[in-house]
């Protein structure tokens, strides 16, 4: 009576679909990580129990650094080329039209509308950091800020412009107030502040408002 | 030629005697130590990516009106006026501000909240109206931050004005002997 011989199974197992797969994923998480858009300068933003994301299309940025210099970033590149004309036509810069075309590589302006031909003309790797002057924002009389929204407008007519502020923490509030009223001055009510999110304090109205599930509004 | 077992095609001709046999080996390669790279460098760059996507405040400022009738009527009762100040020191008075300043009082922004529903729960819900005044010393975080105490607490109106001469030399002058 032989018994049943059992076959040895190898336990071997094939790595190679599980290996396919890690990398897979790691392709993937590669590719969709989107980069961060170069800033202006590097501010550290307050914090807000708002949830909801900035948006990063149409994009009129007014980045505040902590000395209170004033930056202005586009998120498109033919709005800075029209931003840029529609200044110089109105304001007569004389910029020539090779002068305009650079603006489209410009990823933020921070200089004062008379320096903005020499402005475009730096090599980007220049236009970097804190040695730029900012748009000039001293006070109501001397708010270059004012014209800037005010050919963003005209650009962006009849579409929609996302409006924003980016201030670092520690940004005097007399500055904030100037571009605000700079705003104003354009008939802009609207906007948004950049900020980080917090988690809301347990508690408060609004803790118990989300708690009973209504819809948080922004 | 990889995988094929050595014992394979029972019925091929032995090799005869003195013939080497060549050592046969696997081109089999252990893929695990890979894997586990693989998933190490998934593991750290979703760790280094950045979670914190920003988030936008929105904010709706009323116009700017000189005529009287356009302006928006405040209740005297339900009135709250915050002052931020130097420090991230708050003032606050109810109502309108005594010519001897004696409803002129101070908190801090930990203290803020209980200010806050504190009024809330006087006030009937459509009279109450805040007003945050910033004055020249304080930050952008503290007006954000007074901002997003409306949206906590659930205030539906609140306005962001200039502070007038008279409140600014108040402050300064608690701030001056160190009320805080």
């Amino acid at each position: 009576m032989g018994r049943a011989k059992i076959p040895r199974k190898s336990t071997w197992v094939d790595m190679t679909a599980f290996c396919d797969v890690a990398f897979l994923l790691l392709s993937f998480f590669i590719l969709t990580t989107k980069f961060k858009p170069p800033e202006a300068i590097a501010v550290t933003t307050p914090n807000s129990v708002s949830s909801k994301t900035a948006e990063d299309k149409d994009q009129v940025l007014f980045t505040i650094s902590p000395e209170g210099k004033v930056f202005l970033s586009l998120s498109e590149e033919n709005r800075r080329q029209e931003i840029v004309s529609d200044l110089n036509s109105r304001l007569n810069l004389q910029l020539t039209p090779d002068d305009i075309k650079k603006a489209a590589r410009a990823e933020f302006f921070a200089t004062p509308l008379s320096q903005l031909k020499a402005y475009l003309n730096l090599p980007s790797d220049q236009r970097k950091g804190e040695t730029l002057a900012g748009i000039p924002c001293v006070d109501s009389t001397n708010n270059e800020v004012t014209e800037w929204v005010n050919s963003a407008v005209t650009v962006f007519f009849g579409g929609k412009m996302n409006l924003m502020v980016k201030g670092d923490q520690n940004v005097p509030y007399p500055v904030f107030k100037l571009v605000i009223d700079a705003f104003k001055k354009n008939d802009q009510m609207k906007f948004q502040v950049i900020t980080n999110q917090a988690g809301i304090p347990e508690g408060t109205p609004l803790f118990e408002k989300q708690r009973a599930g209504e819809k948080l509004s922004d | 030629m990889a995988d094929i077992g050595e014992g394979g095609g029972g019925g091929g001709h032995k090799k005869g005697p003195g013939v080497k046999k060549g050592k046969k080996l696997s081109t089999r390669v252990d893929l695990t130590p890979m894997v586990d790279l693989g998933f190490l460098l998934i593991t750290f760059f979703i760790f280094t990516t950045t979670m914190s996507t920003p988030t936008a405040m929105k904010l709706y400022l009323p116009k700017d009106t000189e005529k009287p009738e356009e302006q928006n009527k405040a209740k005297e009762s339900g009135a709250l006026t915050l002052m931020l100040a130097k420090d991230r020191n708050v003032f606050y008075y109810e109502g309108i501000l005594k010519d001897d300043g004696s409803n002129f009082k101070s908190t801090n922004f930990k203290e803020l909240r209980n200010v806050i529903l504190d009024k809330k729960q006087r006030t009937d819900a459509k009279d109450l109206v805040i007003v945050i005044k910033p004055n020249k010393d304080c930050k952008f975080r503290d007006v954000v931050d007074a901002l997003d105490e409306m949206t906590i607490n659930d205030v539906k109106r609140f306005a962001l004005v200039d502070i007038s001469e008279a409140e600014q030399k108040l402050v300064e002058i608690s701030q001056g002997t160190g009320g805080q």
